[in-house]
């Protein structure tokens, strides 16, 4: 009789590192994973379903729910594939906003991003810098939209309504501030040893399997890609900011951090622009008043976490007839499953933190 | 020779003192932490929440002591006191002043090593027992951590014992006797052996950046996950007078015990002498990740165990050529 050396450890959908209800099976020889299947759908609401229900506009307020963190890009996908199909123009100073607020809210991402992954490696402050830090945006967030979360302040054809005054000043001076904020990050792990040794050369992801699974965002930039919408298909005026991509050259975790971190920087020196160039002018363009779309149209821009797309299918009528929201963390997940076996369980969590996954996304 | 009377008197003093340092130095911990990382900690129980523990002490004692299903209920049950009576069994040899100490034994660190190496079982015990793959990783994890860092861990005291020339914990501080001149602490003449009895110490009581067998972002809680009530403060408490012991026994091994320049008194020195090794702790926990399993064994097996067989040696040969 052959003697099973194996056992299986029914990791989450409660357990304190899985950010949310995420299921993963792992099948464990001693401390080292021979196969792992990730289970998904705890957190379904059907928010796909719920958009047939509802007309165009009130569909925004749904695609704040998506992803905690990055309610303002989702809102502008999903107002974009709309305007697309109306063939709406935006007046310039709308894009230049919706463009601030996006790279806000992916700063504020990538601040979560950075403190969980310490606290998932057993490092209790960087959360705490990094909330500290983050709760500035948020608090120009509600000065901005109302709310800290859930904005619903972009409108079909531009915004609800304009900014608050004074505060582009503020947040001009809060960016001189990130330079330092992301030194004072980088410190405090990138140069610590323990760090390094549970980043570098842990989960590592091949260039060919990231595109095969159609994996996007830092993941695959992470591989050496240099693959970003903004530059691909530029929306909202991108093509008017200069910024880079950063590529990391082995996608391991350590890379996948770095790329993060580097982002911020950039996302800060986006905002800056945004700021200095900041036209006036109307912020919202002339809209229907009732919208009913004929046809169907797909609609991609780059959030914090990869890909988000925006399928739409309209027959005419107030409501969208289906509705498809295409998530980044949802295709990203799928890495895990070749990227975990052979590490120990120790990298399981560390890999899985560097995924950047919100299961608000990932199930709908 | 204290009659048997006195001997018990001084017993339950320490007793009821180790209580009080216990809740201080959680106390301590919250706030240190909390300030490290731009918080207050603990404000509204007292001033500056100084009756925190109390208060948490107050809900450890009421919870209901839940027995999971499928559990071994008799090594379940026991293993909470095997942690936790050996971590209050190392007091009883630690010497604050000359004077002030539960028991003089000749053979004191040997003592404290052996009385140490019990608490593993209750691990094990308690990993083994509560029928939980966490735990059950936990307390694997245990094992290994502890078998692998009570061995650095001893050379390191060995080349104490050397230079003293003595197992006693007393005469181990008297040796290193000073007013003026701290020169003469051990800290001075055996540094190496300093730093991987403190790194091994804070491998022992299983704290930041060793805190593998209760890894909360892994294992959830590791070996105590099953545990509530009474039996979770027992462990959790064990781990606080470890932290206490083991960081007086480095006191008294190697910043001279209660000696110091005579500005203060020697209980005073030695509990500022301990407190400061303490708050090193906490300093790490708040800024260090947590290590893996194999870098962890690597760290103990191949760095520290080798360091402390040269230490050794290169001790005997000072000794010999009578340069100490």
């Amino acid at each position: 009789m052959a003697i099973k050396t194996t056992q299986f450890l029914n990791m989450g959908p409660q357990h304190p590192s899985t950010h949310g209800v995420f299921r993963m099976m792992l099948e464990l020889d001693g401390e080292r994973v021979v196969k792992c299947q990730p289970h998904l759908g705890y957190l379904h609401r059907g928010l796909e379903k719920l958009a047939e229900m509802r007309t165009y506009p009130q569909i925004i307020s749904l695609t704040d729910r998506l992803h905690y963190a990055n309610a303002f890009q989702n809102e502008l996908t999903y107002c974009l594939a709309v305007e697309s199909l109306l063939g709406i123009e935006v007046p310039k100073r709308a894009q230049y906003i919706r463009v601030m607020l996006a790279e806000m809210s992916r700063m504020q991402n990538h601040m979560i991003f950075f403190g969980a992954l310490g606290m998932d490696l057993g490092a209790l402050t960087p959360f705490f810098y990094s909330f500290k830090d983050r709760e500035t945006i948020l608090d120009f967030f509600e000065e901005i939209a109302g709310a800290r979360l859930t904005f619903n302040y972009l409108r079909i054809g531009g915004l609800k309504e304009d900014l608050p005054e004074g505060i582009l000043e503020r947040i001009y001076a809060f960016t001189d501030q990130v330079p330092k904020i992301v030194d004072e990050y980088e410190e405090l792990l990138s140069g610590n040893e323990i760090f390094l040794a549970r980043m570098k050369g842990i989960g590592i992801l091949s260039k060919e399997l990231a595109i095969n699974l159609g994996i996007t965002g830092p993941i695959l930039r992470s591989t050496g890609v240099a693959y970003d919408i903004r530059k691909v298909e530029p929306y909202s005026s991108y093509e008017d900011f200069t910024f880079s991509i950063p590529v990391g050259t082995c996608g391991d975790n350590f890379d996948r951090y770095k790329i993060r971190m580097k982002e911020l920087r950039e996302s800060n020196s986006i905002v800056r622009q945004a700021i200095e160039r900041m036209p006036e002018g109307e912020i919202c363009a002339k809209v229907p008043k009732i919208i009913k779309i004929d046809g169907e149209g797909y609609f991609r821009t780059e959030t914090s976490v990869g890909e988000q797309g925006v399928y739409i299918i309209g027959k005419g009528e107030k409501s969208p007839y289906r509705i498809k929201f295409r998530s980044p963390a949802f295709v990203n997940l799928q890495m895990l499953q070749y990227v975990l076996p052979g590490g120990l369980v120790a990298d399981v969590i560390a890999t899985f933190s560097t995924v950047d996954i919100c299961m608000g996304e990932v199930d709908r | 020779m204290l009659s048997l009377g006195s001997q018990f008197l001084v017993a339950l003093g320490m007793l009821i003192g180790i209580l009080i340092i216990l809740l201080a130095s959680m106390w301590l911990e919250r706030k240190a932490l909390a300030h490290f990382q731009f918080r207050l900690g603990p404000m509204r129980t007292g001033y500056h929440g100084l009756l925190q523990p109390i208060a948490d002490a107050m809900k450890m004692v009421v919870k209901e002591m839940s027995v999971p299903e499928g559990v071994d209920v008799i090594l379940y049950k026991t293993a909470p006191f095997i942690v936790f009576i050996p971590a209050f069994m190392v007091m009883a040899v630690i010497p604050f002043t000359a004077t002030i100490k539960a028991a003089d034994l000749n053979m004191g660190i040997f003592y404290v090593m052996a009385v140490l190496s019990i608490s593993t079982i209750g691990y094990m015990m308690a990993g083994w027992s509560s029928h939980n793959k966490y735990s059950l990783l936990g307390c694997m994890r245990s094992i290994g951590q502890f078998v692998s860092y009570e061995l650095p861990m001893g050379l390191s005291v060995l080349a104490v014992v050397m230079m003293a020339g003595t197992l006693n914990l007393n005469s181990i501080a008297q040796a290193q006797s000073c007013s003026w001149n701290i020169f003469r602490w051990y800290i001075f003449k055996q540094p190496l052996a300093f730093i991987i009895f403190f790194i091994a110490l804070n491998a022992e009581i299983c704290r930041v950046p060793f805190d593998l067998p209760e890894a909360e972002s892994e294992l959830v809680a590791g070996f105590h996950v099953e545990y509530s009530g009474m039996r979770f403060a027992l462990l959790l408490m064990a781990e606080y007078v470890g932290l206490f012991t083991l960081t007086s026994i480095c006191t008294t091994l190697f910043l001279g015990g209660w000696y110091g320049p005579p500005v203060l008194p020697g209980l005073v020195w030695f509990f500022l002498k301990t407190f400061s090794l303490i708050f090193i702790l906490f300093w790490t926990r708040a800024t260090l990740p947590r290590v893996r399993a194999d870098q962890l064994m690597s760290l103990g097996w191949k760095v520290l165990m080798p360091a402390a067989l040269i230490n050794v040696v290169i001790t005997g040969l000072l000794i010999m050529l009578k340069v100490y």
